[in-house]
């Protein structure tokens, strides 16, 4: 047992480090939670990255692609029998509006945060409530999308109508929308097989270029990858958007009950939240990339 | 300069010297202490989660090397009847008229597949790290718990859950999956392919689901735990190896389980929804399927974007802990703690960078094969430092050859052992002739089971009397380590031969190949050598539970007379660790052999004049 008080002559190692970084503080001065969730985030955003991954190998493997101004090119007829041109013919109007919309939820969520950082029970419940708003509208948009695709124009996730020629043709038959008999086409333009009755209707086409020319053949089915990549991972991300509108429901709840006053934490389950928001946002940035503007 | 205090009351130091964090002005309203279901069963602390999680690797390490040597038999004493496993393994065994049992093909594929499966996912990953890093991190930084205790449960349970799915899957009629524990598309893909890939494949796939979840509940929580929750003075160049190893291992995790899950969640939509993002050209039954357009190729990059951080997964706790277990044995300072440290994260690094040369031969571009070998040889020269260390770190050591000793010494040999091998491997042309054969079956068996086991037996038999108050049976311990390491030898040291004429992995039989049937011989003593290798672990079992209640009983808080903090807490701390305040920190973790004194803990105050132990800060 030592009795003499012990002098301590405590080299500081570390002049050239944050002091956070010798322990007994927080190093990012962020919380635990805080860190957690960005852990969290890093792991999620590689789960993405390996479906994208996935997409870009099975993409390069094709030789054909369906373009993406041709498949997303519908919108709702209320809105369509108010512009000239009607419902279709309309490329990117309508995911470009669901974007904005769930962008427009981060930003109301940055301002639900800033709130809550003000300590201001109201605003952070108006400014999650517009959030929550964003979301939910951005899946509608979402299942709206998913059922044109799915019952209108009959893409599923084993079966893919949408596809480009990849030789120069005359049409011999017309489809009853936008190809006549006769009409010619480009290599690369695009066309979506219809399906009436139950019955797929792949158009006969005769080439008029290259070694093939004069041999009648009928459109081909677009890879099905694209479907299915397309199905699973605007899913995945749509899975994440739901699971986020129900966690912003019960923290938006937790939030006008006064929890996060008693807590006196500062509304930090408004900004874990947050971080969550904004990370499901930027991967839509991605998922757009790859799937609308590709 | 000052004398240095040689004897000291560490409660009184804590008590003067600590840092006080508020513990017990809190009312934390926790129930750990209350009753039996929150203590032992749904228990939120770590120590008690650290040995859930050692005691369920336990039980799955015993069920996977009896698989192993079930197959072994097969594979040693062909001609052998196995009809006295009838009443084991059922159906599986084939009776003939002559009361000949045989071994179902099938059922042999099942076995090797969930013997890789068990040993990779819940011994070592989960039994290593799981416990290892849940035991030690909190108590080895100076920190009441993880992060959040609340997620850490559940880790543990969702492992739990895991392994329950897995087990069940053990009793289907139509068997545990059998295509192999990389779970390879058209096997895995297509429930038609054999009869382990129906619901076997999907049980296999819902089980390693639950598994990424729980690592990654887990991992974020060390991670956190590591960065946010060091005591004051605990600077990362201050953190014990283990502490290092544990945290990037987390960091491997958390980066590459999430890819497998990828993976995963395509093989699912493969399996159940009729895609195609793994299969192209299939034929069945001269049928070609409608399954066109994808690439089992992808799967094998997507796995083994896992798959190679995992084996550093399995790999570094167990350096971490050998580190830590030699210095204190050795009664020295670990040699280069820096370049041990940098050693650790260059592996980090360098592991997600060389996954493909698990694909040499899948068809993948042999010119991108080139920078996989090429980064492949790079962490030879990481590692080799790592075992330089511990090699000087021995050199002139006051050593104790104590069970755990013996063991971090025997993990030394094992990694030397298989790491040179992995050089081999490595390169993608000497890979034509011995890919797929014992050749690697040997080189991963060594350098990342039998070390990492090495590596845990010696965390085990070190760390023992912290989680249970009781030494094990330094006798048992001795008998374990030495058959246990030449046992091992005899298994593998022949396998390389084998391997290297050509004899391919996963075969049921080589009856039909003249050019294997002189390895009859050797097969016979590798079987031989591995069920007494088998009797050993049953006594290392014997000792682990015998010593539960009957072992010696720990009489000081430091029996090992080491620096790291875990040593200052109460011999059966309580929830929270220290009874009242943390304590500080003031100097690195290997202060041993220093100005004459044997030892000197890290809540030592350094004292006037005094240098810092370790000369490079």
């Amino acid at each position: 047992m030592a009795e003499t008080a012990v002098h301590t002559a405590e080299h500081d190692h570390h002049h050239d480090m944050d002091a956070h970084w010798d322990g007994g503080s927080r190093p990012f001065k962020a919380s635990y939670g805080k860190l957690m969730m960005w852990y969290f985030l890093l792991s999620d955003a590689f789960t993405f990255a390996g479906f994208l991954i996935a997409y870009g190998t099975l993409r390069v493997s094709m030789q054909t692609w369906p373009v993406p101004d041709f498949v997303f090119s519908t919108i709702p007829e209320t809105v369509g029998n108010l512009l000239p041109g009607g419902a279709h013919h309309k490329p990117l109007y309508f995911v470009t509006f669901m974007t904005f919309v769930l962008l427009f939820s981060s930003y109301t969520m940055v301002r639900a945060v800033q709130e809550g950082q003000q300590e201001n029970k109201k605003g952070v419940v108006f400014w999650m409530v517009l959030t929550i708003l964003g979301g939910m509208g951005f899946l509608g948009c979402q299942a709206w999308e998913w059922n044109t695709l799915i019952a209108k124009e009959h893409m599923t996730i084993t079966k893919n109508p949408f596809s480009a020629h990849t030789e120069a043709g005359k049409y011999l038959e017309g489809d009853g929308h936008d190809i006549k008999a006769g009409d010619t086409f480009e290599p690369g333009e695009s066309y979506l097989i219809h399906k009436h009755g139950g019955e797929w209707h792949n158009l006969k086409y005769e080439v008029t270029e290259g070694p093939n020319t004069g041999q009648v053949k009928q459109q081909a089915f677009g890879p099905k990858a694209f479907g299915a990549l397309f199905f699973f991972i605007t899913g995945f991300h749509g899975f994440h958007v739901l699971s986020g509108v129900i966690f912003l429901i019960i923290i938006c709840v937790n939030a006008a009950s006064g929890l996060y006053v008693k807590r006196k934490n500062g509304y930090e389950m408004v900004e874990k939240i947050g971080l969550y928001w904004h990370f499901v946002d930027l991967v839509w940035v991605f998922v757009f990339l790859v799937f609308y503007l590709l | 300069m000052a004398e240095l205090i040689t004897t000291y009351d560490t409660d009184a130091i804590i008590a003067e010297k600590g840092y006080d964090d508020h513990f017990h002005e809190h009312h934390h309203g926790d129930k750990y202490q209350s009753g039996f279901i929150h203590h032992y069963i749904f228990s939120m602390d770590h120590k008690i989660i650290a040995r859930q999680f050692l005691i369920t690797g336990i039980f799955w390490a015993i069920i996977g090397a009896a698989m192993s040597i079930i197959f072994r038999l097969q594979l040693g004493f062909p001609e052998e009847s196995l009809a006295w496993l009838k009443p084991l393994l059922g159906k599986w065994i084939v009776v003939d008229e002559a009361g000949i049992g045989t071994l179902a093909p099938e059922f042999y594929y099942a076995l090797v597949t969930m013997h890789g499966t068990i040993l990779v996912f819940f011994v070592l990953t989960a039994g290593l790290s799981g416990t290892f890093s849940n035991l030690l991190i909190p108590l080895q930084i100076g920190a009441r718990d993880m992060a959040s205790p609340f997620l850490n449960m559940l880790s543990y349970w969702f492992f739990f859950m895991a392994g329950v799915v897995m087990f069940y899957s053990l009793f289907l009629s139509t068997g545990p999956f059998s295509g192999g524990w990389t779970a390879y598309p058209p096997l895995s893909a297509l429930p038609q392919a054999s009869t382990g890939s129906g619901t076997g494949m999907t049980l296999w796939l819902v089980s390693l689901t639950l598994f990424v979840v729980s690592v990654l509940l887990g991992g974020i929580n060390y991670i956190t735990t590591v960065l946010n929750l060091r005591t004051q003075g605990m600077s990362l160049w201050r953190m014990p190896l283990t502490i290092w190893a544990f945290f990037v291992t987390a960091i491997l995790g958390l980066l590459s389980f999430p890819v497998l899950a990828s993976g995963f969640f395509m093989l699912i939509f493969d399996r159940s929804l009729g895609t195609s993002f793994f299969l192209s050209d299939i034929f069945i039954n001269g049928q070609a399927l409608d399954r066109v357009g994808g690439t089992p190729i992808l799967y094998q990059h997507l796995f083994w974007f896992l798959g190679h951080p995992e084996v550093y997964i399995i790999i570094l706790p167990a350096m971490g802990i050998s580190s830590e277990v030699l210095s204190v044995h050795a009664r020295k300072p670990i040699f280069g703690y820096k370049a041990m440290v940098l050693s650790i994260l260059a592996i980090g690094f360098l592991s997600f960078i060389v996954w493909a040369h698990h694909m040499f031969m899948s068809g993948v571009n042999p010119f991108i094969s080139n920078f996989f070998v090429i980064f492949t040889l790079i962490i030879a020269v990481p590692s080799a430092i790592k075992v330089f260390n511990w090699i000087t770190t021995l050199w002139g050591g006051n050593i104790r050859l104590n069970s755990a000793m013996l063991f971090a010494i025997g993990f030394v040999s094992m990694f030397i052992s298989g790491g040179l091998t992995g050089i081999f491997l490595g390169n993608s042309a000497i890979d034509i002739q011995l890919h797929d054969t014992y050749f690697v079956v040997a080189h991963f068996h060594i350098v990342m089971g039998i070390a990492a086991f090495f590596g845990m037996f010696a965390g085990i038999y070190h760390w023992y009397p912290k989680m249970f108050g009781r030494f094990m049976s330094e006798t048992m311990g001795r008998i374990h380590f030495w058959g246990t390491l030449i046992g091992a030898y005899a298994i593998f040291w022949p396998m390389h031969y084998i391997g290297m004429a050509g004899v391919p992995r996963r075969y049921y039989s080589f009856d039909t190949f003249d050019a294997f049937s002189h390895f009859d011989d050797m097969n016979k003593f590798i079987t031989i050598a591995a069920i007494v290798v088998f009797a050993l672990q049953l006594l290392f079992v014997l000792n682990f539970f015998y010593s539960i209640w009957k072992g010696k009983v720990v009489k000081s808080r430091n029996p090992w007379g080491a620096t790291t903090l875990e040593w200052s807490t109460p011999i059966d701390p309580g929830h929270g660790n220290w009874p009242g305040k943390i304590p500080s920190v003031h100097r690195w973790a290997y202060d041993y052999g220093k100005d004459g004194i044997e030892f000197v803990p890290q809540y030592i105050p350094m004292v006037e004049g005094e240098e810092a132990g370790d000369a490079g800060h």
